[in-house]
Parts: structure tokens; C-alpha cells; sequence
């Protein structure tokens, strides 16, 4: 008998539904924790936290350091710094997510199991998601209880009471905005170098364009062509410090808000268990 | 059309008059059928609609029109459910990329709902199965052709379904390896208690893994039933080799003309269908007049490509 094993039993243990994106989720993170380059990305994008530690250190210690104290601003320029290695972690990671399970055609293993198309989604945008936490809120997050530790006392989280939810609503926005861009952009090819490429030149093609008409204009009430400027503009309100745009914010929250939910909408269309082509 | 008959009581799969359209194409034209317990072939030409069905059956494609039930559920309505008690090959190469056998087949069964220890299990066991025990700790990126058909197989049941949807499962595999698949499908719908669907465009792979079968042709359905009862057509098949003066095209047509089914096998023989008691002497009087020498005749017996080549030349 050419089968190798007749062996094959029928199952009679339990089965639970509803958590299929915790296993993508799971998965995703563990084949990620292991591979090295990526851990060491992960360590290097917590220097700023280390430098940002120090400071505090010096600031709470000595009394002729108190030009670098920190301030509502001090957490509101963490996030800016942090764009970079937000920058390459979403390239990194996030063009592969659903471009690789494309040009493996995984998408009809996915959806022949008992999920649904959301779940899948959401397994697939809580990967990119927690390592972007992992990368602007933990360490924000961590940043003011360093700044506790080190002063001794509760006068700087009292004095600015809103930091911590703002700190929250700000990495959330950033990192849902971000996250489902890239997503999107990752169910259109099943190249994920071209979907890299492709979000790479989504942000400094905006913003180029915007430089070019504030020249021309003079004014940077056109900071909403540019995603990355919209994102600072809710940034700044958020962390209620100077504006650096002359775009209302509402105007910038709209792009941010539309921007997820084109983003929404091209999931919807491109993640399902067959290509129609009409 | 062959005339069709109720395949079994117990319906595994149903469908009233559904509709598929891509566009102005309509895939699947209003086809009403059932499946039955056990093994049961898709069978029908490239193009047919076989692949379609199946995919509406699982939910990925809404039809216009009609309504579709899988182990009783209603796939409009309880389309997870259905999906949790159903595995699917799929035809074309797929895989979760990035992760080895025993990885990538419990990470289907976790997918499925089995608990993480049990889908690792099963996994295994599973791998065992369909001949990849050896294999299992490959990254399947580099898996053969032949390797990729069986770990497809082996994702479709990790969760143990009580429904197997298996497209073209001897897809680009060598002989000894088609031969092994066709084995492994037999004993899962024959010793393992596992409903199957096998849709395929190669008879004998149906043939000798299925009861029944369903013949699809343009959409709809063409015939379906027992093999063995449409294989008893009313009418004769006979074996013919003959010698022409001209294109042997054009005593074909006679034939055809005359009401009869004929198609050239490999061997230079030509295999006729003659409907009701007409017999040889038919046969001769046609070539006569068309000035053929008949220089072979023999009865034959009529298999699954008469019945096939029936239903979708008829369709």
C-alpha cells in the first residue's frame, strides 16, 4: 500500500472561533522576534529613550541643567525624532504582510478556514501595529514614569495631567494612520520591495510637493498635501503646543481620518479568497 | 444530456439555481444539483465552472442569483460555520509563506480553532499521512511541485472536516505521486469516514476515487449520477479504425448527422456511440455510403470519457 501511514484519526478534541486573529497576531510576532536583524532594529529604535532617560537623569540631579528640564514639548519632539525608525519598521515589516501572502496565494488558505475577511485583517494590522507601539508609546509611556522616578515627586505629571492621554491619543493616531497605509498599499502587489517603495514615495513625493508650493506660495497653509505634515499638525494639537503649519488642524485631521478610510476601503476590495478579473 | 438521477438521500452539498457572473460571463448558469455522502467527482473541460462552484461554495464568490447549501447550512448565512467543518485544496500552488510544514499545517489547524497543542499534533500526524513525515521540518518555499499538492492536502485536514473540496488534486504531479494522492483520497472517503469533492479534468483520476459524479460543461450542469448506472447508456459503443479517401472529419460529420457520438482516442481509434438498437449494421451502412472501409470494429464497453464526451458534447 503506496500510503505511508494509515494512521489518520478523526479529531474529537474542542474548537473555539473568534480568535483566529490572535493566532496570526502571535504568529506574526514570534516569526519576527526571530530573526535577529529585526531585534537589533528594535534595540536601536529605543536609543532616543536611552538619550531621553539620561536627560531627565541630569535635569532632576542638577540644578544647573535646568534648560534641558523636560516639558509638554519635550514628549511631543520624542514622537518626531521616533519617525524614522517608525519610518523603517512599517517599510520593513509592513510591505510583506499581505503582498507576501499574495504572491504565495495564501489569501484562499486564510479565507477557507473560519474567518473572516476583518479577522485576517486585523490579525495581519496588530502585528504591524504592536511593534509601532512598541517603538513610540511604551517608551513615551516609560519616559514619564523615568521622569518620576528621577525627580522624586509627582509635580511634573500633576503640572501636565494630560500628557498621558495625550501621549496615547497621539502614538494611536500615528500608529493606526500608518498601519493602514502601508496595509493597504501591501494588498495591492504581491511585491512587497515595490509596496516599500511605492510607501517611501507616497510620503516624500507629498511632501516634496508641498515644499515646492510653499515656495511658491509662501505660505504653508498647503501643509495638508504632504501625510507626514498632517500628522504633526494632530500631533501639535494633541500635545497643545505652538502649530507649525498655517493649515487649520481640523483640515489635517480630516486627511488623516480620510487616509484611513480610503485605506479601509482598497482592504475591503483587495483581500478576498479569489481575484475576479471581469 | 444524460439523464440525471438522484445521487444519494443524504445531501452533503446543494444547489438551487445558482448563478455566477463575471461580468457579462455567466460561470455558473443556473445549475441545480445535490452531492451526496462519499466520494463525488466535479468533473467537465477547462473553463467549465467546476472551480467556481467550489469557490462559491466556500464563500468567496456571492452568485447573483440562487441558493446554496453546504452539510445543511445556508452559505449566504453561516458561512463560517460551514468553513469550520469543511477543508479546501485549492488548485493552484498556495502556501503561508515564510514557515516549514509542521509550521505552516498546525498553523492551519490553530487558524481552524484547534487548540495550539492539539494543531501541533495533529499537524504531524497528518504530515505522516499524506507522505511528508520525512519532510516535515522543510521550509515549504522549497518544496517540490508533488511536495506542495500533499501539504495542501494535509492543511485541508488538519482540522479533521467532514467535507473535503479537492481541486485538481493530482495537479502537476509524476506518476507514482498521482498515484499516491488517488490512494490517499480513496482511503479518506472510503476507511476514514471524510465526504469528498473532487473536481478534475482527468477522468481516470475520478474514476478511481469516486462513486459518483457531477459533469459540468459552459456552467451548467451536463449529467450526474452513479458512475456505473451512466455508464450504461441505451445505445451500443463500439471501437472502429477505418481507412477514408479523404478527411476522416468528414465521416465524422456523417455520423453526427446520423445522430451518433463518435471521438478519436490516441491510438487511431475512433470510438462511436450508437443510441438505440441501430448496432453495427448502422455503422456499415454509414460508411458505405461514405465510401470508408471499415477495417476494425469491436463492441466495446463504455466508460467515463464515452459518458463524459456524451454530456458535454450534448450540453
Amino acid at each position: 500500500m503506496p500510503i505511508h501511514d494509515q494512521g489518520y484519526k478523526r479529531y474529537g478534541g474542542t474548537r473555539s472561533h473568534g480568535r483566529a486573529w490572535v493566532v496570526i497576531f502571535t504568529t506574526g510576532v514570534r516569526a519576527m522576534m526571530s530573526n535577529r536583524k529585526w531585534i537589533a532594529l528594535m534595540i536601536l529604535s529605543w536609543i532616543q529613550f536611552i538619550v531621553r532617560a539620561v536627560q531627565f537623569y541630569i535635569a532632576a540631579n542638577f540644578s544647573q541643567a535646568a534648560i534641558v528640564a523636560p516639558s509638554a514639548a519635550t514628549f511631543r519632539d520624542f514622537f518626531d525624532k521616533q519617525d524614522l525608525p517608525v519610518f523603517i519598521v512599517t517599510v520593513w515589516l509592513g510591505a510583506a504582510l499581505i503582498a507576501q501572502d499574495r504572491r504565495a496565494n495564501a489569501l484562499q488558505i486564510y479565507l477557507s478556514k473560519p474567518l473572516t475577511r476583518i479577522e485576517y485583517i486585523f490579525g495581519k494590522l496588530s502585528i504591524l501595529m504592536a511593534f509601532l507601539l512598541f517603538i513610540t508609546w511604551v517608551p513615551a509611556i516609560l519616559l514619564l514614569v523615568v521622569q518620576v522616578v528621577f525627580a522624586g515627586n509627582f509635580q511634573f505629571l500633576t503640572a501636565n495631567a494630560y500628557l498621558f492621554p495625550a501621549i496615547t491619543v497621539y502614538a494611536l493616531v500615528e500608529v493606526v494612520m500608518v498601519s493602514m497605509a502601508m496595509l493597504a498599499l501591501s494588498s495591492l502587489s504581491a511585491n512587497s520591495r515595490f509596496v516599500g517603495i511605492l510607501y517611501a514615495a507616497l510620503i516624500f513625493f507629498s511632501d516634496a510637493i508641498y515644499n515646492v508650493l510653499r515656495m511658491v506660495t509662501g505660505s504653508t497653509s498647503v501643509s495638508w498635501i504632504s501625510l507626514g505634515n498632517n500628522l504633526a499638525q494632530v500631533g501639535d494639537v494633541i500635545f497643545r503646543v505652538p502649530l507649525r503649519y498655517e493649515t487649520p488642524w481640523p483640515v489635517s485631521l480630516a486627511v488623516v481620518v480620510g487616509l484611513v478610510i480610503v485605506s479601509g476601503i482598497i482592504l475591503e476590495r483587495r483581500v478576498r479568497g479569489v481575484e475576479i478579473v471581469a | 444530456m444524460t439523464e440525471t438521477e438522484p445521487v444519494v438521500s443524504l445531501d452533503v452539498v446543494s444547489l438551487d439555481n445558482v448563478t455566477v457572473q463575471y461580468g457579462s460571463n455567466r460561470a455558473l448558469n443556473g445549475v441545480t444539483a445535490a452531492f451526496g455522502r462519499g466520494a463525488i467527482g466535479l468533473l467537465g473541460p477547462n473553463g467549465a465552472g467546476k472551480s467556481t462552484m467550489l469557490k462559491a461554495l466556500l464563500g468567496f464568490i456571492v452568485p447573483s442569483h440562487g441558493q446554496m447549501r453546504v452539510l445543511g447550512l445556508d452559505v449566504a448565512t453561516a458561512p463560517i460555520d460551514i468553513r469550520a467543518r469543511i477543508g479546501y485544496m485549492p488548485e493552484n500552488d498556495a502556501h503561508i509563506p515564510g514557515l516549514t510544514a509542521v509550521q505552516f499545517v498546525a498553523y492551519c489547524g490553530e487558524l481552524a480553532g484547534l487548540p495550539g497543542a492539539d494543531a501541533m499534533q495533529r499537524a504531524h500526524e497528518v504530515l505522516y499521512y499524506v507522505g511528508l513525515g520525512e519532510a516535515r521540518y522543510r521550509n515549504v518555499d522549497t518544496y517540490s511541485t508533488g511536495m506542495k499538492q500533499r501539504i495542501k492536502l494535509a492543511q485541508a485536514l488538519v482540522h479533521d472536516p467532514d467535507l473535503l473540496f479537492l481541486d485538481e488534486p493530482t495537479n502537476g504531479m509524476d506518476p507514482k505521486g498521482r498515484d499516491e494522492m488517488l490512494d490517499l483520497v480513496r482511503d479518506l472517503a472510503r476507511n476514514k469516514g471524510v465526504n469528498l469533492i473532487v473536481s478534475s479534468h482527468v477522468l481516470p483520476d475520478v474514476e478511481h476515487t469516486c462513486d459518483h459524479v457531477v459533469v459540468m460543461d459552459k456552467g451548467r450542469i451536463a449529467a450526474s449520477g452513479a458512475i456505473d448506472a451512466l455508464k450504461q447508456t441505451r445505445g451500443r459503443v463500439y471501437e472502429l479504425r477505418v481507412k477514408t479517401p479523404g478527411d476522416i472529419e468528414t465521416f465524422f460529420d456523417r455520423l453526427r448527422a446520423a445522430g451518433l457520438e463518435c471521438h478519436a482516442t490516441d491510438d487511431d481509434v475512433v470510438r462511436v456511440f450508437v443510441p438505440g438498437d441501430g448496432g453495427a449494421h448502422q455503422l456499415f451502412s454509414l460508411a458505405a455510403a461514405a465510401g470508408v472501409q471499415v477495417r476494425h470494429l469491436r463492441p466495446s464497453v463504455a466508460t467515463l470519457e464515452d459518458v463524459f464526451a456524451q454530456a458535454v458534447g450534448e450540453a
